[in-house]
């Protein structure tokens, strides 16, 4: 009998991956943001308004995840903006090697921010590094309260989070007052934007962080 | 839904290891995995089980360990057993400043196997 011992991380393939992605994009000085939520929680549209705010200042590139279709890809590339759709087929996450051979279709050293907008999923997604800068995910009032203690590592990751469809509040039994003390136990140092992506109201606190951080990594 | 990923991933490495060692069965394989992972040990015993038929892996046995959440508290200092898995507040001092040191391990510890 013999003993091998491996102590080998289980997604030991993707890390690796991940990190090669972080220093192409750093070689490439982009600013990667992945863009995560359950399904119909807003993101696409959020997408719409943040090019809409930013595609006049920054050279912008999408990656667009989904299971199937590419009716997301076509709504961000109504905007003007060059998009690589991925269709995971059933997977329930991107993974590195999936983005980064997306990159490669974009004009790479040509961008100043990156949107990877992941699978609708709250679960799989959080384990999966993309060598982004970081996450932002989207909640929306219409989910309810209980997403973020039911799904705490995907929020407790992420460096911004945004609380969708204010403009529903009135006709929802969110409580802000819960999800804000929720959100502090969860993750203190998120930063948080309340927005309708509908109405437009609070994205430009948005874009503006968004632009704050890509002027961070990349000063013109 | 990656648990099969993820089995079929650690199977891989084993058998290219093994390969190399000389090893042509394998008898246990332990895995370490974190409460603070959205990785279910029940579902990787399933895929385990679905993927394990070969002649290579027919008698190996699956080992979890499975590891609690510790939080460490930037306030008081104090290092405490996290049961919920949602609230990361220190329980001596109820600050959020919390570091996770414990709970996101997910990684093939070791296996045994025989030169046949």
């Amino acid at each position: 009998m013999v003993q091998v011992n491996m102590e080998t991380h289980l997604l030991g393939a993707n890390e690796l991956l991940a990190r090669r992605n972080r220093q192409l994009f750093k070689d490439h000085k982009v600013l990667v943001i992945n863009l995560m939520s359950s399904p119909g929680s807003g993101k696409t549209t959020i997408l719409e308004r943040t090019i809409e705010a930013l595609g006049g200042q920054l050279r912008l590139g999408v990656i667009e995840g989904d299971l199937y279709t590419d009716q997301d890809a076509q709504r961000i590339e109504k905007k003007g903006v060059k998009v690589i759709q991925i269709n995971t087929e059933g997977a329930c996450h991107l993974d590195a090697a999936m983005v980064g051979k997306a990159y490669g279709q974009l004009p790479t050293d040509k961008m100043d921010l990156m949107v990877i907008e992941n699978v609708g999923n709250l679960v799989c997604p959080a384990e999966f590094d993309l060598g982004e800068d970081f996450t932002a995910v989207v909640i929306s009032t219409t989910e309810g309260n209980d997403k973020l203690r039911k799904y705490p590592l995907i929020f407790r990751q992420a460096k911004a989070v945004l609380l969708n469809k204010m403009d529903l509040l009135p006709y929802t039994d969110f409580n802000l007052e819960r999800f804000k003390n929720d959100l502090d136990q969860i993750n203190p140092s998120a930063t948080v934007f309340m927005v309708s992506g509908r109405t437009g109201e609070g994205i430009e606190n948005w874009t503006r962080w968004v632009f704050e951080e890509v002027k961070r990594k990349n000063p013109f | 839904m990656h648990e099969l990923s993820i089995m079929q991933g650690v199977l891989d490495i084993v058998r290219d290891s093994a390969v190399q060692n000389g090893i042509s069965r394998i008898n246990k394989l332990k895995l370490v995995i974190g409460s603070l992972t959205m990785i279910m040990p029940d579902s990787l015993r399933f895929a385990f089980e679905v993927l394990s038929q070969d002649e290579m892996f027919r008698e190996a046995d699956l080992q979890i360990e499975e590891v609690p959440a510790f939080i460490r508290c930037h306030a008081c200092n104090s290092e405490t057993a996290q049961e919920d898995a949602y609230c990361f507040v220190c329980s001596g001092c109820g600050s959020n400043q919390v570091e996770v040191v414990k709970g996101r391990e997910m990684y093939l510890d070791y296996y045994e196997g025989d030169c046949v």
